[in-house]
Parts: C-alpha cells; sequence; structure tokens
C-alpha cells in the first residue's frame, strides 16, 4: 500500500519514541540488578583467587568477612578519594579498565586483603588486580600473594573474547594451579613475576620458580598474560616491598620478643 | 459476491486454535522445512554459541522470545506499516526485543551473559528471524504469525541444542557441566578439541543434515 510521505515520517517517529521510550525505560528498570550482578560476579571472581568457589555456600558474606580492600596509588599510598555518587570510593567500584587506559603512574590499584573471619590484622593474602591485552581482546585477572609478598597464593584469569579451547583456557582451574607456590622475586631480590613458558609439555628442567607450562595453540594469550603480570606487578611494586618490609618488621618484632 | 464473502469468514472463525493447517506452522519448520538444515539460514549462531548447553538453551529461549514476540507486534501492525519502511521497521522491532533480552540476562543471567557476549546482540542479524516477518507476519494474523514464529524457533532451537549437546560431551566430556564420563568411570575419556571449535559444529551440522535428508530424500534443486 502507498501511503504519503508525512504518514512515513509520522508513523517511523512514533514508533521511534515508543520502541525508544520502552527501552529506556526497561534499562533504568534494571539497572539496579545489573549493577549487583556484576558486583556479585566480580566478588566471586576475587575470592576465587584465594578460595575453591564451589566450597562456598555465600559468596557474598564469605566475602563480606573475608576481605578488606582499600586503593593505592602508583606510590603504594594509600588514597581515599569520593566516588560519583558522593560516598568515599570502594576498591570495588574500581574501574580497572578505565584505570588501565590510564598512564601507569595516573591510575589507581585496588588492594583486597584476604584475612581470617573476624581478624582483619591476620593478613593471610593481598589479592591484586591485573590487566592487560591477550590475543584478541583484554584479559584481566587477580593474583593473590602470600604475606612474604613473593609467594604466588592463587590466580585467576579471566577475558573478553580469547579463542575457545585455546586462550580462553587462561579462566581453567587447571592453568591457574601452575601458578600456586610460585614466586615473583629472584633470588637477588629482582621482581621477574612468573612465566608461562610455551607449549604445554615442556621439560621439567624449565619448570622452575618462575616458569611454568603454557597452552598449545595460545602462545599469544600466554605472551599477554605474562606481559599483563610482569606489568601490574611493577605497577604495585612500592606497595610490595612497604608490606614486605612492614611484614619482616613484624617477624623481626616477633623475635625479639621470644 | 457478499455472500460468499461472509461464508469465508464464518469458515474462517470456526477454524480450531490448532486446525490441521495451523499445526503444519509449528511442525514444518521442524524437519522439512527447518531453518537451519534446509534454509541454512542462522548458521552463524549455530556455530559460535553451541560449545556448551547452557549457554545454548538460554540462547534458544531468547531466539524464541525474540520471534515470538517481534512476530506478534509486527503482525498487529501490518496494515499500519508502511511498505517503503518495513524492512526498517521490522529490524526497530526486532532490536528493541533483543536489547531487552539483553538486558534482561545481564540483570539476571550475568555468566551467560558474558558466555554468549555479543551473540544475544546478533539476534538482530540472525535470518530467521526476519525472514518470518517478511515472509509471514506482515501478511498473516497474529495467531498464525505467532505459530509460524514458534514453529521456526523451535525447528532452530532443537538443531542448536543437538549440536551443543554432542559438542560438549565429546568437546568437554561435560552435559550442562556436569562430568558425564568420569561419573561412569571413564575418568580419562578423550576429549576431542576439535568439537570445542567452529569445526566440530560443522562437522555435527553436516551429519544432521545427512541424516534428515536420507531419511526425507530431500534434494537440493538445481
Amino acid at each position: 500500500m502507498q501511503r504519503s510521505n508525512t504518514y512515513v515520517i509520522l508513523f517511523s517517529l512514533v514508533l521511534t519514541i515508543i520502541l525508544g521510550g520502552l527501552l529506556s525505560l526497561a534499562s533504568e528498570g534494571l539497572r539496579p540488578a545489573q549493577k549487583k550482578a556484576e558486583e556479585f560476579a566480580k566478588k566471586r571472581q576475587i575470592l576465587s583467587a584465594v578460595l575453591d568457589i564451589q566450597q562456598i555456600p555465600d559468596i557474598v558474606s564469605t566475602y563480606n568477612s573475608r576481605i578488606s580492600s582499600y586503593i593505592v596509588d602508583a606510590n603504594g599510598q594509600t588514597v581515599e578519594q569520593t566516588g560519583p555518587t558522593g560516598n568515599p570510593l570502594r576498591a570495588e567500584d574500581l574501574d580497572i579498565e578505565k584505570e588501565f587506559k590510564k598512564a601507569p603512574d595516573q591510575r589507581l590499584y585496588p588492594v583486597y586483603k584476604f584475612h581470617a573471619e573476624g581478624s582483619p590484622d591476620d593478613t593471610e593474602a593481598y589479592i591484586l588486580a591485573l590487566y592487560g591485552k591477550g590475543l584478541w581482546n583484554d584479559i584481566w585477572g587477580y593474583v593473590a600473594l602470600e604475606p612474604d609478598m613473593n609467594t604466588v597464593a592463587g590466580i585467576v584469569f579471566d577475558h573478553k573474547g580469547e579463542t575457545a579451547g585455546l586462550g580462553a583456557r587462561i579462566t581453567e582451574k587447571e592453568i591457574q594451579e601452575r601458578y600456586k607456590g610460585k614466586k615473583i622475586f629472584d633470588a637477588g631480590g629482582e621482581i621477574i613475576s612468573v612465566n608461562m613458558l610455551k607449549g604445554e609439555n615442556n621439560k621439567p628442567a624449565s619448570i622452575d620458580d618462575h616458569n611454568i607450562n603454557g597452552m598449545s595453540g595460545a602462545t599469544i594469550t600466554a605472551k599477554g598474560v605474562n606481559y599483563m603480570m610482569i606489568d601490574y606487578l611493577n605497577c604495585y611494586l612500592p606497595l610490595i616491598e612497604s608490606l614486605k618490609k612492614g611484614e619482616s618488621g613484624a617477624v623481626s618484632m616477633l623475635n625479639t620478643k621470644n | 459476491m457478499a455472500e460468499t464473502l461472509e461464508k469465508e469468514i464464518t469458515k474462517k472463525k470456526s477454524e480450531s486454535i490448532l486446525s490441521k493447517r495451523r499445526k503444519r506452522f509449528v511442525i514444518d519448520p521442524l524437519n522439512d522445512d527447518n531453518p537451519i538444515t534446509i534454509q541454512v539460514l542462522g548458521i552463524c549462531s549455530a556455530l559460535a554459541v553451541t560449545t556448551q548447553l547452557k549457554p545454548t538453551l538460554v540462547m534458544a529461549l531468547s531466539v524464541t522470545f525474540v520471534m515470538i514476540f517481534s512476530s506478534l507486534f509486527t503482525s498487529l501492525l501490518r496494515n499500519l506499516i508502511p511498505t517503503r519502511v518495513r524492512i526498517i521497521v521490522q529490524l526497530a522491532i526486532i532490536a528493541s526485543f533483543v536489547i531487552l533480552v539483553n538486558e534482561v540476562l545481564h540483570a539476571y543471567a550475568f555468566d551467560v551473559y558474558k558466555q554468549l557476549s555479543v551473540f544475544v546482540g546478533l539476534i538482530i542479524t540472525n535470518c530467521i528471524v526476519m525472514g518470518r516477518l517478511e515472509a509471514f507476519a506482515m501478511g498473516n494474523k497474529p495467531y498464525d504469525s505467532v505459530l509460524d514464529a514458534f514453529g521456526s524457533a523451535m525447528g532452530y532451537s532443537w538443531i542448536i541444542i543437538a549440536v551443543a549437546f554432542f559438542r560438549e560431551l565429546l568437546g568437554s566430556g561435560k552435559l550442562f557441566g556436569f562430568e558425564v564420563f568420569s561419573a561412569i568411570g571413564w575418568s580419562n575419556f578423550p576429549t576431542n578439541g576439535l568439537m570445542v571449535s567452529p569445526v566440530g559444529a560443522f562437522i555435527i551440522l553436516g551429519l544432521i543434515i545427512w541424516v534428515q535428508r536420507a531419511k526425507s530424500g530431500y534434494v537440493e534443486q538445481h
């Protein structure tokens, strides 16, 4: 049926307004639930760096009772800032992707302190954020360091678009387990991080405190992971150094007491 | 003339909710006129989302929802939609429902939302949806259009679920994330990496088409 131009324009206009209105209504109405879902996923990911999340019945309450978080700048100094809503900015609200796009010394870095239930001073691990580039798109993760700030207590990775079955395997427990117990500092105290080697079946001799087996067919993703690790560990270095000193200080104090 | 017209109207009114004609709308696309295996539409998402059953099921539900509601709305508006802009109007309707599905998944099924990522958005470009709007809903009554959309959506769904079943089973040894082979005591089941990649979907899709055409005797017209 031929219609006049006015009818066509009016029809399109009315349809656009109705559909657009409905969608913005839906988007507004669903936003709180979406925020909640995102935060839940983030908390679960942070916890999964140190715990087996399959064993945790209530992730949010575990997170609240065992993680205390703060924000540091590139010098390792604690930062207190007001967020966009006027409330103090929490480490959980920090958009690590946005921070990643800034120059390293301009960024804010979240620190998640994992402690025994109910006793915030009894630190079991420091969980630090990681962000970088994989083969196709962004990759990120959280590395947990033991209080000696040298041994990896656990790690978790995620990605936007790595190849399924190849690079996407960084999300698998099996790969992440390989990092456990590895050291980020060499004997001389230089930070060298933990490197993923090329390929899956490396000679046992080449696997040591700083080198782990890689993933067949995903060398570039592994390179991205390696770069991301050393990059972010270097960014966190001032904090790591100060916590290391603090920790050894505490140990020597204990020794003098004895 | 007027009499025959009236007769036709009364005849149509008395048609049962699931008459033979209407059953064909639902049953034809399941097999004889399947959107994926016969019409070869919607292949992109059939390859992309079928590595695991759970996201595949969500994808199937999403496509079914989008198809039914966009068919219903297009059919309701079919006498108002100007012919010259009908394609863009169909697109606007489909896109609205797709965005709605995407937002709901974002809020209530965040894991699956992340897994499916762009592919929910790409339902907009799924030829099956627009194909049915253009070919059917634009010229038929709402109820018939909904049945037709439901049939095509089911035709799409059962194929991608079948593909995902074999890909997850043979590629990861799991079904819905449950370790099937270790549960039956075959813990060193050799999983096939090919099944995890899109190539696996091609192979399984090809096998399904083979079986289907061997049974129905369907031959491509040249």
